[in-house]
């Protein structure tokens, strides 16, 4: 029995391209990427039985010459979970493209919003700390209302943009 | 006794997710259903729990199939307190969503499709606890994951699935990179049966062993949110209903952790990567933590301390002793409790207060005071306050990093306590604004408003009405290229494209986030409260039986390390093939 190098150059080249497809960032490749790798898997799975060999059943084939069946009953089963994953993959693919026009990975705009933020919070500073112009209007020595100074007013969050009116 | 009893933590849910699909036309009869298959789990894990703990550790093979061959269900201490404590929590979980259903009537979540999922779920969790092979547990996983990704995504609403994607994309990575490790472990020892395993894994070269080892590591911290494998889960978990990603919160991540103890103690014994997880416990509990602090909606500093306690459990872990073990299981089952009430008293939060954005709620302590109440034990617990189960959890763990005494270990010692004091901050934090602080020191809605058409014309927000108007926009038209745009090259017009389109993203992703903001501040209905305040009184209770459940961690880390007491209750005390 001599070893065979086609599996192995097989697996690395689906792993490879299929790594490479993940990280991107539209969703469809990240789709054909996924399904790449699986296929990559479940051929590493086969290679794992070892030696080629006859059919696992008895009668049809010696048991010394018989191929080892259990990587086989695995590979079914990875492929149906594969399988359904991959169309309910497809199903959100569809589903944001409805929703948004777009099939990339979706910017997280709560992370946004708290890397834009301020170091300080309003309600972390003394007021009496700040120059007399910055003080809140409610402060007993304010002497204008906040936000009518050259500062900027401090706020303690930005605010994601508003919808604009509908058309 | 045992042997007919274990299979049912699985099979019960999953039959009752088929009886429930037959009847969704009926909620009340699917609702009473969900209820009794759950509380059949419950009472089947208890019973599981103690038998298990008076006569050691039981296995089942499925279908009568010769040991090695076929597939087996493993009941010991640990499998069977973590059914214990998952059962429990899902029930929970589920009553409260029942309470939620009936009070909003069942818009936006569509019940009929809720409930069998849940189920579905509950039978991944216990299949995943019970198996007693690799690809049981990857079907364990599987079954888990995919009910989750339906639960996650109920609704389809923008941020769902944008959340949803980051969840899905991440799972399907480490289940690819588990189902490649069980192919090498096959190839390598020509087994998958986690006993014969634990003899065979041994055998092998060293380079060998190392490699399969980090393959399954990688594979169970995704799911168990490590760090650095941990940046999806505060992107994907707060975007789900409460009860959702309660049940989440609770339960996933621990399935993970439960996956490192088998591997760590069961598989591979000899601690060659203990040091690495040592790490990178230590970085999880920080950077966890710090990320909790910087947030300002309650979801996701809730999602953020989850993960930086998931650092305890692995600490605890990759300590190696049994004194760790047993700190890390008992954190383990006060963490899942813990965590889950604490995002359900999030879900009520949004309801009394109108959203979770810490920043926007003031003065629920006066307006709400039994919310007050729930939050506020709940939270001192997850900080580590005496008398709490998070003090003796904690406090178990440190003694355990001191009888080990390395310079690593009083690293991780001062990072666990820093970490809890950083916790404390954070519940703090939302303490002091959410509900000490008078209601009109909260930037309320015109201030919001001002400041927004301050920013600029364009940004100036549309009524709050219209916002309601439109839970689910249909798809735009593309709009008409702005004038500038006339005559740049190709990539520019793409860019602006997506400019345009990250816009109406945004613009949902905002409609749908003010969705719950002042205006709609639903009432707190009664089922909701009271199944809040049970699990409130559970966590304290854990407090009150914390002696006799850490007796029982004890023991089953015992066990852990001792190994032979599971692997004998596999192949029965005779010679191990």
């Amino acid at each position: 029995m001599t070893p065979t190098v086609v599996l192995p150059v097989l697996i690395g080249g689906l792993y490879a391209a299929g790594v490479y497809l993940l990280l991107d960032r539209s969703l469809t490749r990240v789709l054909l990427g996924f399904l790449l790798l699986g296929n990559a898997t479940n051929l590493l799975l086969l290679s794992a039985g070892g030696p080629s060999g006859g059919a696992p059943i008895v009668g049809i084939s010696e048991p010394e010459e018989m191929n080892d069946p259990l990587p086989q009953a695995l590979i079914l089963t990875a492929i149906v979970i594969t399988f359904g994953v991959a169309a309910f993959l497809l199903a959100m693919i569809h589903r944001s493209w409805r929703l948004v026009r777009e099939e990339v990975v979706g910017t997280d705009e709560e992370d946004r919003r708290v890397a834009a933020r301020k170091a300080t919070d309003r309600d972390e500073l003394d007021p009496d700390d700040l120059a007399p112009d910055d003080r809140p209007a409610a402060h007993a020595d304010s002497l204008h209302a906040p936000g009518d100074g050259d500062a900027e007013p401090l706020a303690d969050d930005v605010h994601l943009p508003r919808r604009r009116a509908r058309r | 006794m045992t042997g007919v009893l274990a299979p049912l933590p699985v099979l019960l849910p999953l039959l009752g997710a088929a009886a429930a699909l037959l009847v969704g036309r009926h909620p009340h009869i699917q609702r009473a259903l969900s209820l009794v298959v759950l509380a059949a789990v419950l009472a089947v894990s208890v019973v599981l729990l103690l038998t298990a703990d008076a006569d050691g550790a039981v296995s089942v093979a499925v279908g009568g199939w010769r040991v090695p061959l076929g597939i087996v269900l493993a009941v010991d201490r640990l499998s069977a307190l973590m059914l214990v404590v998952a059962s429990t929590v899902a029930l929970g979980v589920l009553v409260f969503a029942v309470g939620q259903g009936n009070a909003d009537g069942d818009e936006g979540t569509p019940v009929s499709i809720f409930h069998p999922t849940f189920l579905v779920l509950v039978a991944g969790v216990s299949n995943a606890f019970l198996a007693g092979d690799l690809f049981n547990l990857y079907v364990g996983f599987e079954i888990l994951l995919m009910a989750s990704y339906v639960l996650l995504t109920l609704g389809g609403t923008a941020p769902r699935i944008r959340g949803g994607i980051t969840y899905v994309v991440v799972s399907l990575t480490s289940s690819l990179i588990f189902l490649a490790a069980i192919a090498l472990i096959y190839a390598a020892t020509g087994t998958v049966n986690m006993a014969q395993l634990a003899v065979r894994l041994g055998e092998l070269p060293a380079g060998t062993q190392l490699l399969l080892h980090s393959l399954l590591l990688i594979a169970f911290c995704i799911k168990a949110a490590v760090f650095p494998l941990s940046a999806w889960l505060p992107d994907s978990y707060p975007t789900a209903p409460a009860p959702v990603t309660a049940v989440f919160a609770g339960l996933l991540t621990k399935v993970g952790v439960y996956a490192i103890i088998r591997t760590q103690t069961l598989l591979f014994p000899d601690g060659a990567l203990d040091d690495v997880l040592l790490w990178a416990a230590l970085a999880t509990m920080l950077i966890g933590i710090l990320g909790a602090v910087a947030q300002t909606d309650l979801r996701r500093i809730l999602s953020f301390t989850l993960v930086s306690h998931i650092g305890y459990m692995v600490f605890g872990i990759a300590l190696g002793t049994t004194a760790g073990l047993a700190g890390a299981i008992f954190y383990v089952a006060h963490h899942i409790a813990i965590q889950t009430t604490l995002f359900l008293v999030a879900g009520l939060i949004e309801r009394q207060g109108g959203s979770t954005a810490v920043d926007r709620l003031g003065g629920l302590a006066g307006s709400a005071p039994v919310l007050a109440v729930l939050f506020f034990v709940p939270a001192m617990n997850l900080a580590g306050i005496p008398p709490l189960s998070g003090f003796i959890g904690k406090l178990g763990l440190l003694e355990a990093g001191v009888a080990v005494g390395t310079g690593p270990a009083y690293v991780l010692i001062a990072g666990g306590v820093l970490t809890s004091l950083l916790t404390l901050i954070a519940v703090a934090r939302v303490w002091t604004r959410a509900f000490w602080r008078p209601a009109a020191q909260a930037p309320s809605e015109d201030t919001a408003a001002a400041a927004a058409a301050a920013a600029g014309p364009e940004r100036a927000p549309a009524s709050g009405t219209a916002d309601e108007s439109e839970p689910e926009p249909e798809p735009q038209p593309e709009p008409e290229p702005e004038p500038e745009l006339i005559g740049a090259g190709a990539s520019g017009v793409r860019r602006a494209a997506r400019r345009a389109a990250w816009q109406r993203h945004t613009d949902v992703a905002t409609a749908a986030s003010a969705e719950g903001q002042p205006g709609e501040r639903r009432g707190l209905p009664r089922v909701m409260v009271l199944t809040t305040g049970g699990m409130v009184a559970l966590t304290v209770a854990l407090t009150g039986i914390a002696g006799p459940l850490y007796g029982l961690a004890d023991r089953a880390a015992a066990d852990l390390r001792e190994r032979t007491p599971y692997i004998e209750s596999v192949f029965g005390p005779r010679e191990v093939p």
